[in-house]
Order: C-alpha cells, then structure tokens, then sequence
C-alpha cells in the first residue's frame, strides 16, 4: 500500500525511511517535497527525522507551517495512520496534532545512545503487534528530546490512553519518561527515537525484532497488496 | 596579509607590469602557504598515489577509490586550527562544511565524518577545556543538521597544545561511478556560484592560518551555517543526477581567489568574471573583500546556457541562491571586472603556482638527548597506577565526545564508535572500515618512527575489523617551517609515511599539510594524523560479548619502547626515552595473520593494543563486556621486562585475540602457521581484571567500578576541571 514520506528542507532521515519502508517492508513508497501536496488516497505517511529549517527558532515550528501541513492534518482527520520520528514528531507537535512540547534535553547537548522502550499502548496503527509491555531496544539521537507535558495534560494522556512509548530509564527527563504519543483517536504517532534504525540486523547490535513489529503493525493495519 | 618583497618582485617580472590592488590580494591569498603548499609540495611527491583502486581525475579535491560493482568511495581530510583556536565553536563547525564540500564536489553523497581534536591539558587549563567543549559542540551541531554521522575520531590532550587547538576533520563520500564529476568546460560555458551568500567574514583566513598565532584575528574566522549546507548537498546531488554539472569546486581556502584560478588553471581555460554578479551578505563590499572572503557553504559550478535553466529551477526548490558570475574563455586568463571595469587580469598558470621552495632543514638539537632514559621514581602499587592511567583524560572513554555526535544516521553503521575502527555498510554488500590515528608523543621522541606508528596504528584498528587497508589519508601538522629544525621533523615523518605507504602498497588519496601550528610560547609536537581506509568483502568482525572461560591471545612482541608512553608522561610526568617502532616485516606478517583469523571467523574479539599499553587494552576488552580476566605476565611474547615495561609499553603490530575454549587449538595452528610470535596469556571469567607476575599477583581491579571511573572521567573534568 502506499506510504508517503514527507520531505522538508533539512529532513535528514528521509531516506533511511524511505529505505526501510521500501527494501525491508517491501511497502509502495514515495517522498512529498513539503510544498507538493499528498492525494488523498495515501494509505499512511510518515514524517522522518532531521533538522527542518535548521531547527531555527525551535525544532519542528517552521516546517509546521509547511504547505504540506494542511494535507496532513486532513488525512489524520480522516483517520489516516501518522507517523512522526524524532523531528517529525516535533513537528506534528507544533502543528498541534498531538498534546506536549518538546524541550532540550536535560543534559542540555544532543543526544545519541541506545535505549530500551516499553508499549504502552497497541491499539495504534504502529503498535498493534506488540503485547502491552513489550521491550524496544532502539536509539535516540535528539538534542531536543524532552517530551513535556503538564500534571493536568498528563494524567488525560493517561485516561485517554495517549502514551504509546515509555523510556526505561530517565533518559532526557522526559515527563512519566514519556518517548511517544497519539492522538485520542490512535492514527497520529509521535515519537523521539529511531525506529528506521533498528529494524536490520546488521546495524541493531541488541535485536531488531522488536521494532520491526512497528512496520509490521502498519502492514497489518493498510494491507500489503497494492 | 600581503605578498613579501621577493614575490611582489616575482609576480611583476611574471606578469610584466605592477600589479593592480585586486591581483595583490588575490595573489597573496592564493600564494600563501595554506593554498599552495610551496614549503612542502616538492617532497610530497615521495608519497605512492597511485594504485589499483585509485581513481584520479583532474581537479577532484578529494581521494576517489573504486569499490567494485560500479561504486566509489571517495575520501578526504582537513583541519581548521588557527580558527578553532581563537573560535573553537566555528573554527570546528566550518572545518566539518569544507570537507564535506571536498566531498561533495567530487559528485558522491558524505556518507561519514571522523575528528581528530587535540588541546592543552584540560585538567589544569580552562581555556583548554573551553576550547574542547566548544569544538566538540561546533562539530555536532554542524554534522547532526547535515545528517551525517560522526563514526569516530580521536582526542588528545598535551601541554604543547596549551592556547592552541587542532581540530582536523575526515569526511568519507559514497556514489555510483557513473555519477563522478568528469570536471571538465568549453568556450562560453557559465561559471556559476551557488549557495550561501559572500560576506565579510573569513577575509584573509588562509593567510591567517599561514602565519604563527599571535593576535585573535576573529574576522579571519568563517561563520557556520549547516541549515545552507544541508541544502546544497541535496541540490548538487540532484543536479547531477540530471547530470547539469560539468565541473565544480567548492570555496575554501581563498575563496574566490583560489576556486576561480584553480579550476581555470586546472582545466587549461580562462574566466572573467564580475564581482557585481556575487550575491553578497552586505552591500559595499570592495572586489577585493570579495574575492578573498572565504564566506563558507558556497559551490563553483560550471555549465552551460542549455543545462542553466534545469539548474536553476532545482536551487528555487532548495531556495539556494544561484548566481552567474562569468564564463569560460579560452584565453587561460582570470580576469575580475566590476560591470565593465577590470580589476585583475591575471594568467591563471601564474595565480595557481606559486614558486615552489627549498627550505632548508637541520636535524633539532634536542633530539641527541631525547632516547636517554632516566631513573623513575619505582612503582609499588600498579592497581592505582593502571587506575588512574584508565581515568586519564588520554584514555578514558571518549563517550562525552561522540555521544554527543550523531552516529547512527544514514543507517550504515555497523561497528560504532568506542570500538577500534568503525565499518559501515555499502550499497554493494562490502563494507568499509576507517580509523584515524595520531600520536605526537611519540612522534616528538622520533619524527620518523613516530609517523609510520600512526599509520600502523591505523592500519592495525581497521584490520581488527577484517579489513584490508586500501588507502591513506595523511594531515600533517608542524609549526613553522621557516625553521630548520621543524622542516627537519616534517621531512622525516614524510618520509616514514612514504616508506610504510610502499611497503604495504598503501596508496595516499588524500591528504593536507598544516604548518604554522605555533603561539607566542612555541610550536606544537610534530603531530601528522594518518587515516586509514580498509575494504571488507564478506563480513566484518563484529564484538562477540566475552563469557566466562574465553581465552585471551596476544599477537606480536612486547618491546621496551616506553618513550612518550602515556606511563611515562602522565603517570611520570617525563618526556624521553625510546619510542615504539614499527618493525616491516612483523607487522606485516601480524596483519596477515590476523586477518586470517577473522576470515575462519575463529576470533570471538579483536582489539588493538597502543595507548597505555596491554595493561589497558585488556582493561578495556573487560570494562566494555563487564567482565573479568586474569592475565599471566609471563606468556607474554619478548624479552623478559620488569612489570613497567611489559604493562605499559606501547609497542606497536600488537593485537588482542579473544577466543572461545573451543577455538584454542585452530587459532593456535593458524598462527604457527604464520610463525608470528604470540603467547596464551589469560582466561576471562568472574568481576576482577588481574595481572600475575611470577606468581605473584600486581595488580586487581574490580571491573564495575573501573568501569564507572573509566566511562565518566572525561565528562567530570570537563565539567568540574
């Protein structure tokens, strides 16, 4: 089915998807420049990761403004499956598709490890091959990483079952160790660490399984004939 | 920043009259010792450039090496340390964007970066942790935005760095071919900039690193800007998949002044250009300010009117500018006008070459004194010195550095930093391995030895992954070579590379000179960098975790070469004694040994040994799996040393060999096979790193909490001093 991954000047993941969705998942995919608009057939899209604008002003704020913006925001009120990595999740933040900020991490520089994520929930177009629970060995790689939401917005989250993704460990001090959320209605995902980059054996030295099932979750979601 | 008497003389007579004000300045810039490499050109010829994976074409700015199945890999190393030293932050950030353009110009995708950092004693120096923190910042933020992963380097701190800073940067590029730049122009084709727009900044820059640093010329420095950078890589790329790129080259050093008289020269044409075309940050910019601004983030293409268009619709996309600024003539003149009036007009062979010199050299003074050793203080507990030398700036964990670097990006990093060598994946199922390596401590002790160290220590990291090395990157870093003395130690460590480089038939594809590394209080060590590039076919060796009862091998002899050991200048704070030195042969024969082994797939793990000795190494292999090992000092291969010398020395073409039980006896018939000297030397298992001498145990270490001290050391001094 086809998956669109939208290019901003400054995406820098753009192709590490495309190649994932493509060579891995065997999906029909295709880039979006930020200014060509995306038909309304798309089965999903995905915002990759990288420095939109340079991160000027603050990560993800410009590109909100991107005429591609307006598509996205149809779509996911149609319920299409959205999926933000890193600076696409800040982006979809600033667009205001999903609840939070995102700040400089704690440690205040940029950030580029291996960490180890627990579902939280699987009812997402992304998450609904995993057990609630589930471990994800996967990598960060963010200078603002920080997922910020207040006491009041937390426990809505909470309630309407908006955390997808918690961190182990207090890696960047996030709140409740927050690493990804959704929209109340599940098609909009946001989340900071890579899983492009943990899908292959080759490149994951921990195990690549887990994160596979996110791909795989969006295939069982849209189908896989064309 | 102008030309001396003797060459104002000289570009008269060449050209028959006085120079203009512009040609002055464009001369000066060009001619000055950071663009023409008149101290050293001559001598650099003794390095092997050629070879069976070598690509050369005329005009490329960076080394091209072909990686079978219709890839190439392209590769390239620079430094920016005058900058770095007075601006760490964008001194840093700018030596990442040129050579990444290096990169780029030769029509291949940046696939990687290494760094190469070194500073003053940053334990003791604030303004060398300054100048440390800053840098490291400068190089993230510039690499993380263009997404290029930073896969490795090396840090290194020495008093002789003290108000100074060496920042060097490699940069690897990656591309089909097909799509390499065949830099070549015909009458009446357009002279394109593209890119960020000329200002004031970096004016005479490549004079100010020509020159000893005494005053903070902070104009001098480039400003960087990655977000344009970024762009460009993605608008060059697409043009030249549309192949609307005829020849290009990327603005450093000189700016103008060197892109324009070097293309022209290069291709046997000439250029006229007008300085009103430039697109510049500011107005009222003189034609002298613009041709030798070195403005960073800006492309010299050249095409033609039928290609302008498509060329032009792809800059409005990335919303780069994109000006003409001229045309090809044949007349094999630069010639600089504004609107109609001409301000240089100058035969480009004359602009590009500078005169190339002789300087003379003498062998320093202190080098007759330097091999004497002297009586140390004796060591009576080696656990706190193997301690202390694991929480040393020089070897703990680099992890503050390249944890802050984007390393994953691109998704080809196979083995990632913190190892020896880091690998990525190609496109045609190879991999490739890279290492840089310096050491000017023992480089100090003896020029010659010292350079063909870094270079087989390299070597040795990237062979630890199951490569062979095909190329070489050299940077070489002397103070003024004005001097004898220093010109003597540039000769010598010139000409072990090209030694070593034969030898292994090690093509050089690249490389840099950087003289004038000197302050008011002195010139640096003599610091070359050497990189090494290998090629593995199948499968690299990847870290197998350690488990309890796997066998520790060393291959290759320990040597009492314990000058500029990190044992004797930081542990003893002494300068002397007899450094390492590689031996041809040996080397040879561990190499191809090793590389044996991993291609039987025997080795559970391989690790170099160099900086602070075996003691550390096997320290390392343990701190990294969380687990134990007990090494019997009396296996190792080499004369019988006392535990000073067999603990610390840095003897070179060793390697560290992890077997399981199962694997002893093959591992121990394919080495004596080879006939290289190797011992059995330990077993890991439990929670302590312990070394026995004559049955008598020297040093215990608990694994965990060496681990904590080795992993955060680095961090705490840069926070706390």
């Amino acid at each position: 089915m086809k998956v669109g991954v939208v290019v901003f000047p400054g995406s820098n993941c753009d192709r590490d998807m495309y190649h994932v969705l493509t060579d891995v998942f065997h999906f029909d995919a295709q880039y979006f420049w930020h200014e060509k608009g995306i038909p309304e057939n798309i089965d999903a899209v995905i915002l990759p990761g990288g420095f939109s604008y340079g991160d000027r002003l603050r990560a993800g704020v410009i590109a909100a403004h991107s005429p591609v913006i307006k598509d996205v925001k149809k779509l996911a009120s149609r319920g299409v499956p959205i999926l933000g990595v890193c600076n696409g999740f800040q982006i979809l933040v600033e667009a205001q598709l999903l609840p939070g900020v995102l700040l400089k991490n704690t440690s205040l520089n940029f950030m580029c490890k291996w960490t180890n994520l627990t579902v939280e929930n699987n009812r997402t177009p992304f998450t609904n091959q995993f057990k609630i629970g589930q471990k994800i060995p996967i990598p960060i790689a963010n200078g603002e990483g920080r997922y910020y939401v207040d006491e009041l917005t937390l426990e809505k989250l909470k309630e309407n079952n908006q955390i997808v993704f918690r961190y182990d460990d207090d890696v960047n001090g996030s709140s409740y160790n927050i690493a990804g959320v959704c929209n109340k209605e599940c098609n909009v995902v946001g989340m900071m660490p890579h899983p492009e980059r943990a899908v292959e054996s080759e490149i994951n030295p921990i195990d690549n399984k887990p994160s596979s099932l996110i791909f795989e979750s969006l295939l069982s979601k849209i189908g896989v004939e064309n | 920043m102008s030309l001396n008497p003797q060459e104002l003389e000289e570009l008269t007579a060449k050209i028959g009259r006085r120079p203009t004000q512009t040609e002055l300045h464009i001369v000066a810039a060009e001619w000055s010792e950071h663009c023409s490499y008149k101290s050293s050109k001559k001598h650099l010829k003794t390095l092997p450039m050629s070879g069976p994976l070598v690509i050369s074409e005329k005009g490329y700015d960076s080394g091209v090496l072909d990686v079978g199945d219709g890839y190439v890999v392209t590769a390239h190393i620079e430094s920016h340390n005058h900058p770095s030293a007075v601006e760490p932050y964008g001194g840093a950030a700018t030596g990442v964007g040129g050579v990444i353009r290096d990169i780029l110009s030769a029509g291949t995708r940046p696939i990687a970066i290494l760094d190469g950092l070194r500073f003053g004693d940053i334990k003791k120096d604030p303004q060398a942790r300054w100048l440390f923190k800053n840098a490291v910042a400068g190089i993230a933020d510039y690499g993380n935005c263009l997404g290029i992963p930073t896969i490795g380097g090396e840090v290194e701190f020495d008093r002789c760095y003290t108000n100074y800073a060496l920042v060097d940067v490699a940069a690897i590029g990656f591309g089909k071919k097909e799509h390499l730049i065949k830099n070549h122009a015909d009458k009446g084709d357009l002279v394109v900039l593209l890119g960020g727009s000329t200002g004031r900044d970096g004016i005479g820059g490549s004079q100010f690193a020509s020159d000893s640093l005494e005053s903070e010329d902070r104009s001098a420095v480039q400003i960087p800007d990655p977000f344009i950078e970024k762009l460009i890589i993605e608008a060059v790329l697409e043009a030249r998949n549309h192949k609307l790129i005829k020849a290009m080259k990327d603005l450093g050093g000189g700016g103008l002044s060197c892109a324009i008289s070097e293309t022209a020269d290069t291709l046997s044409i000439g250029i006229e250009m007008d300085v009103d075309k430039v697109h510049t940050r500011e107005s009222g910019l003189s034609p002298d300010e613009i041709m030798v601004s070195e403005s960073q983030e800006r492309m010299l293409i050249i095409t033609d009117n039928e290609k302008l268009k498509q060329l032009q619709e792809i800059c409005n996309k990335f919303r780069i500018a994109c000006s003409v600024i001229g045309h090809v003539t044949t007349d094999n003149l630069m010639h600089v006008k504004k609107n109609v009036e001409t301000f240089a007009c100058l035969p480009t062979q004359v602009v590009a070459n500078a005169t190339l010199l002789d300087r003379p050299s003498k062998k320093p003074a202190y080098l007759d004194s330097i091999e004497t050793e002297k009586e140390l203080k004796p060591i009576n507990d080696y656990t706190k010195i193997l301690e202390t030398l694991l929480a040393s700036p020089n070897i703990a964990s680099k992890i503050w550095v390249y944890g802050q670097y984007d390393h994953e990006v691109g998704i080809r990093t196979v083995v990632k930093p913190g190892r020896d060598a880091s690998v990525l994946r190609l496109d045609n199922g190879k991999f490739l391995s890279v290492k840089i390596d310096g050491n000017p401590k023992h480089c100090y002790i003896n020029p010659r030895e010292g350079a063909i160290g870094c270079f087989e220590e390299a070597c040795r990291n990237v062979v630890c992954t199951g490569a062979r090395p095909i190329g070489m990157l050299d940077h070489l870093q002397f103070g003024n070579p004005e001097n004898p003395e220093i010109f003597w130690t540039f000769l010598e460590s010139l000409q072990g590379l090209a030694d070593f480089a034969k030898y292994f038939a090690i093509p050089c594809v690249g490389g840099k000179v950087s003289l004038y590394n000197e302050t008011p209080s002195g010139p640096i060590k003599p610091t070359p960098l050497i990189g090494v590039i290998g090629l593995i076919d199948n499968k690299p060796q990847t870290s197998k975790r350690i488990t309890k009862g796997d066998v520790l091998l060393i291959v290759g002899e320990t040597k009492d070469e314990m000058g500029g050991s990190e044992f004797y200048e930081y542990i003893h704070d002494f300068i002397g004694g007899k450094c390492p030195k590689v031996d041809f042969n040996e080397s040879k024969m561990n190499m191809k040994s090793i590389l044996e082994l991993i291609e039987n797939e025997l080795p559970k793990n391989v690790h170099d040994c160099s900086k602070g000795g075996l003691a550390v190494a096997i320290s390392e292999m343990c701190i990294l799996d969380d687990i134990g090992c007990e090494v019997d000092l009396s296996k190792i291969p080499g004369q019988k040393l006392n535990p000073d010398k067999v603990l610390f020395s840095e003897s070179h073409s060793r390697y560290l060999v992890v077997v399981g039980e199962s694997d002893i006896e093959s591992t121990k018939s394919l080495l004596n096979n080879h006939g290289v000297k190797y011992g059995v030397i330990g077993r890991f298992g439990d929670e302590n790193i312990q070394f026995i001498m004559n049955s008598q145990k020297i040093i215990d270490l608990r694994v965990d909490t060496t681990q904590k001290v080795w992993a955060n050391s680095l961090g705490e001094t840069i926070l706390h001093g």
